[in-house]
């Protein structure tokens, strides 16, 4: 799929998950045995569309995520190429078994999409909000996991995801009106991280919508004389261990996810960087381990320090430790 | 091979098979030596595998990937003695496979492994979800106007999972009248009795309940099997067949007796059982 500035705006106007819905439109026109199965979240997942175009690729099993799963690899051995979708914890926690059995170990060509993972569901309370689904599909051996920055970026690894030839988790996160990381189209890749900013100090590695609010602290950082980098690790699983490795001569390393601080993005860096004896100090930016308190999402954010601003201070504070 | 018709000698077949999965079923058990397997339950399905495998399912001896086979789900991953024992006969597997049952390196793990080149065509072991595997399958055959059935087999302590209710009702839902329940209701689970622990009840009746067909067998009854898995059933609906049976059946020391739900076989044990074996069929 080619992106361009027109399509990239207008999805951003309706977040990642009803992109998720528009861009599967688009692939059921290539993909003959596609099959898209939601677990009563038609509307949610912006698929209402997809639903009345293409009724043969379209399941809704209810709501009964473990069914879904096994419906779905029992599909996908007999050669369809399946989308599950909920909302992010149901996808991920309330199947889980059913996802370790049939995608890591049976090695099932599913791709789970999670819809409005981490933060942005806040005001609902945190039975919807996400932010332990990377931690635990992360554990489970042979899931791809992926956390697209913006909304091109979505359609981009909803691509790579259905080309991919084993079980994908994609994490949706943000709300309408997301910020566009991607305007242009560009080379995605899953696996290989992309370097959006360079800079001599410090590196920070995020990924969701945390790569927008990087980007304004790297800003707000060059105003104040710390040079950092911005590296966009959309996929979590495997890890660019070879673009981390690039970044050890930085004085600081700084993950930042909207996810626990266990377990996710700044835990698979740690476990990388944890080989060298030479390395800088990584500070790992993400929600601390508790659930969160009921509020809107931009208020959660400034709360566990993932907005441009909260980021930039405490990317400071750590570089003040360093002398 | 095509499904059979019915007659005295096919059903003699069935029997024989079954009893040669029987001894095969007690080889493994006490090649394994060290490691226990789970007696009770591979026995108590031998005869409905030997029925599926030997009689009822389409199947083509030479290519287990047939794209035009029938496709068997064993969901009571544990029932693995009588599984691979009926994929022996049908020579997916052979002798020296079963062998290797239990030992490091196997592919015949104590829970099956997907491995669609030895007929295996999922992984089980986690109860509960082949059911769910089988509405997927059943569902692809129907959108590819393919006429092959699905058979999924349960256990009756299995049916404690809530995702096979999951399950059972969608199969209702999507009309998928391709699709066999087979519940091996044997009485008992890892802890004892299902009364004693968590009953299922009725399955057949439960079943009806949920907008399936059902009916009760006995499930050590060849012809009876052989019947209720071949009628016509209401289109529309998937088949639920409750077949009643003996955990351990066939063998005294095993019958009814849940000590022998996983454990090991002693060489004077063994002994005693191919004895029983050979004593001639009652006729």
């Amino acid at each position: 799929m080619i992106i361009n500035e027109a399509l990239s705006k207008s999805w951003s106007r309706v977040g990642q998950r009803a992109t998720f819905g528009l861009v599967m439109i688009e692939l059921a026109t290539e993909i003959d045995d596609l099959m898209v199965i939601s677990a009563d979240v038609s509307t949610s997942a912006g698929l209402d569309r997809f639903k009345s175009a293409y009724t043969e690729k379209y399941l809704d099993v209810g709501i009964a995520e473990q069914n879904m799963m096994g419906i779905a690899t029992g599909l996908a051995s007999e050669g369809y190429s399946v989308f599950t979708t909920s909302f992010a914890p149901f996808q991920t926690m309330r199947c889980c078994e059913q996802i370790r059995v049939n995608l890591g170990y049976m090695g099932s060509k599913v791709c789970m999409v999670g819809l409005a993972s981490g933060l942005v569901s806040g005001i609902l309370g945190n039975t919807h909000c996400c932010f332990e689904d990377v931690g635990v599909l992360r554990s489970i051996p042979g899931i791809t996991i992926i956390t697209p920055a913006d909304c091109a970026e979505a359609a981009k690894a909803i691509c790579a995801a259905q080309r991919h030839p084993g079980p994908v988790y994609l994490r949706l996160t943000g709300s309408s009106r997301t910020p566009i990381v991607y305007g242009d189209d560009y080379d995605f890749e899953i696996g290989k991280a992309i370097s959006l900013r360079e800079g001599s100090d410090v590196a920070i590695i995020a990924n969701g919508m945390m790569i927008h609010e990087s980007i304004v602290a790297s800003d707000l950082l060059e105003k104040a004389g710390v040079s950092a980098a911005v590296v966009d690790m959309h996929t979590i699983k495997p890890l660019d261990t070879e673009t981390v490795g690039r970044l050890l001569s930085k004085k600081l390393i700084v993950t930042v996810e909207e996810h626990s601080i266990l377990g996710g993005l700044g835990s698979a860096v740690a476990e990388f960087l944890s080989e060298f004896a030479d390395r800088p100090p990584l500070k790992i930016i993400g929600i601390p381990d508790s659930f969160v308190e009921i509020a809107e999402y931009r208020e959660l954010l400034e709360r566990y320090h993932l907005t441009g601003e909260t980021i930039a201070r405490t990317v400071s504070g750590a570089m003040e430790k360093l002398h | 091979m095509e499904s059979g018709v019915l007659t005295k000698s096919l059903i003699r077949d069935i029997e024989d098979m079954a009893a040669r999965m029987r001894k095969s079923a007690l080889d493994m058990a006490f090649s394994a030596r060290g490691s226990a397997s789970h007696i009770g339950a591979g026995m108590s399905i031998i005869d409905i595998l030997a029925v599926l495998y030997g009689g009822v399912m389409k199947l083509n001896k030479s290519d287990p990937l047939w794209g035009g086979r029938d496709r068997f789900i064993l969901s009571k991953g544990h029932g693995v003695l009588g599984y691979y024992a009926a994929l022996a006969e049908v020579g997916y597997l052979s002798k020296k496979d079963l062998e290797t049952f239990e030992k490091p390196g196997t592919f015949l793990a104590g829970h099956p492994v997907k491995n669609l080149e030895r007929g295996i065509e999922f992984t089980n072991g986690s109860l509960g979800m082949g059911l769910s595997l089988g509405v997927g399958v059943a569902l692809a055959m129907k959108k590819k106007g393919n006429a092959n059935k699905v058979y999924v087999l349960m256990g009756d302590g299995e049916c404690n999972e809530g995702s096979v209710w999951e399950a059972v009702m969608s199969a209702a839902q999507f009309k998928l009248d391709n699709l066999v329940a087979i519940a091996d209701c044997n009485s008992f689970q890892l802890g004892g009795r299902n009364e004693d622990i968590m009953s299922v009840g009725d399955m057949a009746e439960k079943a009806r309940s949920f907008g399936w067909s059902a009916v009760t067998v006995d499930g050590h009854d060849a012809e009876r099997l052989y019947e209720s898995l071949t009628a016509s059933y209401e289109k529309c609906k998937p088949l639920m067949i409750a077949a009643m049976t003996i955990k351990g059946k066939g063998f005294s020391l095993f019958e009814s007796d849940n000590r022998w739900h996983h454990a090991m076989i002693s060489k004077s044990q063994y002994d005693s059982l191919t004895g029983e074996l050979e004593r001639p069929r009652q006729l």
